[in-house]
């Protein structure tokens, strides 16, 4: 009895161990099949060519520019969107709104994050561009703009979940400390506990960032998909298209093992990259921030 | 000055107020918009023959049935790995890991499994489900990528949970001679429970409602029936509004509204499950 429990419980701790350890496996095991198979387009195509103004993959036109200004402009767009009113409203279900609308807000926001993005994409597509067509008076509502809306939409639950985190952690004393001197809650939220909790918040619109970046379907949808260079203001109301609308969009149809394969999945190793970057920062940050914390209390 | 600067701030303090108080609503209200639109323009495509018939006439009549339960089956089959995995490699951080340079070289692979945009979990799928171990185009190699696109929002709640479970109900349970593993399983997943729960419905739902991970690993066009193995491709509700709202010419524009509200309907369950567990876990708690 005695001997057949230690067995079991070395055996399940075996287990849960290798469990925690598979999350480490998985990020090399698609950093791999990312390598695996993108690293051939350097033999195939000249990286002349591969940052080439010219998106033309029937041709053999491979220029990945377009593609990341479009990901660029249009997850610019986003931040625009999703960093001031994310952080809003994060200030104000934390600081302002009294506790039955937090218990209100909190969940609908939460579900904002659920809302698949074909269904924001979908209404984009119907709703939205037509609006804006209309409203901006441009030839057509499928563009940058309305993808940059959308996603600002999408990135505002991550945004606004992390700030309010941090703005909650903040200690109640900061807030009392700055009351008593005299200062309204509204001097107290700017000048004490919206700095307090900088650094969760830049964590927060850095996170947003990276998940605006990597949406997909619902910029496929209404970005109009025209990969063209997008470097002025104007770009905006012009249709673009984005490096994971072009996987998602060519994937399908390309034969495997050909060079066009091999672009897409090199497109995706600069997303993995880009997104490893984004958290990695992200999350020193916040390692950063509780080093000094350590630092002011010790 | 003395008497005018007071007002000033207070003034400033209620415009401040009033301008973050409808920053929130204008945050807030789309959304409430956007489910009661769908809502309105969906219901009227709702009949018993869209749930359970067949789509025919290159889709544009009919109904959705097989991308219902395909969406229920990729739900499942995502279910099957990820729930497990992650709840062990939460109760690994939780209760076993310390704070090592490997420990935290795991978190930082969750916090980017996390980040990785869903189109590139797709090419990952791809490349080692659909193509390396020669699944092919399926629900298996579907559920698997979607698996560990769901991974990081299982562990980070369950762990969470886990962690919030006081210390002194581990230390009684071992000192009344409770192996770690028993402690582990009768107390403390125990009491963690309703708070893993709402982690992998929310994890789940996410799961049911992406579209792009299963682009190219599991999801089809049109299937003329059902799947019968987990080697058969499927449709599913996300790719097939995409399909029927992008890619099908004069599609009845209720079909395509029909189909979004049951994806929202399908995704908002599973969202009310989690809030509703959570919420009365909250009010239940004694610690």
């Amino acid at each position: 009895m005695e001997k057949s429990l230690n067995w079991r419980e070395f055996v399940i701790t075996r287990l849960i161990k290798a469990s925690g350890y598979s999350a480490i496996l998985f990020v090399a095991l698609i950093f791999f099949f990312l390598v695996r198979e993108g690293i051939p387009t350097f033999k195939e195509v000249e990286a002349s060519s591969l940052l080439n103004i010219r998106w033309y993959p029937i041709e053999g036109h491979f220029g990945i520019l377009p593609l990341i200004t479009g990901s660029l402009i249009v997850t610019i767009g986003a931040g625009l969107v999703a960093v001031p009113f994310g952080i809003g409203t994060a200030v104000y279900i934390s600081e302002i709104a009294p506790r039955w609308m937090r218990e209100i807000l909190k969940p609908l926001v939460e579900l904002l994050g659920g809302l698949p993005s074909v269904v924001l994409g979908f209404l984009g597509f119907l709703v939205l561009s037509p609006f804006l067509r209309v409203f901006l008076d441009l030839p057509t509502g499928l563009t940058a703009l309305a993808g940059s809306l959308l996603l600002g939409g999408i990135a505002v639950p991550t945004v606004v979940s992390v700030a309010e985190d941090a703005l909650d952690a903040v200690p109640r004393a900061y807030r009392e400390g700055a009351w008593a001197l005299g200062a309204t809650r509204w001097q107290t939220i700017w000048r004490v506990t919206f700095p307090a909790a900088r650094s969760g918040v830049l964590t927060a619109v850095m996170l947003g960032v990276g998940r605006a970046i990597g949406e997909t379907m619902t910029v496929m949808m209404v970005t109009g998909n025209a990969p063209v260079l997008a470097v002025k203001l104007g770009s905006l109301f012009s249709p673009v298209r984005t490096m994971t609308a072009t996987i998602a969009a060519e994937m399908g149809e390309v034969a495997n093992g050909s060079t066009h394969y091999h672009v897409l999945f090199f497109i995706g190793m600069v997303l993995f990259l880009i997104s490893l970057g984004v958290n990695i920062a992200a999350s020193s940050v916040v390692f950063r921030a509780k080093k000094r914390a350590e630092r002011i209390l010790s | 000055m003395k008497g005018a600067l007071p007002i000033n701030r207070h003034v400033a303090q209620r415009v401040g107020f009033t301008a973050i108080t409808l920053m929130a609503f204008a945050t807030v209200l789309p959304i409430v918009a956007v489910v009661i639109y769908i809502l309105i323009q969906g219901l009227p495509a709702i009949s018993l023959e869209f749930l359970t018939g067949f789509p025919h006439d290159g889709m544009r009549a009919g109904g959705i049935l097989p991308a219902i339960i395909g969406t229920i089956y990729l739900t499942v089959g995502t279910a099957i790995f990820s729930v497990p995995l992650g709840i062990a490699a939460a109760i690994y951080l939780s209760e076993y890991a310390s704070d090592t340079p490997l420990t935290r070289t795991i978190r930082i692979a969750i916090i980017n499994l996390a980040g990785i945009p869903s189109v590139v979990y797709g090419l990952f799928g791809l490349g080692l489900f659909v193509l390396f171990l020669n699944f092919g185009t399926s629900i298996l190699a579907a559920s698997l990528t979607l698996s560990i696109m769901t991974l990081p929002v299982i562990i980070s709640t369950a762990e969470e949970s886990l962690r919030s479970v006081p210390q002194a109900f581990r230390t009684v349970s071992i000192s009344l001679g409770a192996t770690r593993w028993q402690t582990i399983r009768r107390i403390v997943l125990k009491e963690a429970l309703p708070g893993i729960l709402t982690g992998v419905i929310l994890g789940l739902e996410r799961a049911a409602g992406e579209t792009a991970p299963i682009l190219f690993t599991g999801a089809a066009f049109f299937l003329p029936r059902l799947p019968h193995t987990p080697f058969d491709a499927t449709m599913a509700l996300p790719y097939h509004l995409f399909v029927i709202s992008t890619q099908v010419p004069e599609m009845p524009i209720q079909i395509q509204y029909g189909t979004a509200l049951v994806l929202l309907v399908f995704v908002l369950t599973m969202n009310l499950i989690a809030t509703v567990i959570r919420s009365r876990a909250r009010a239940k708690r004694q610690w």
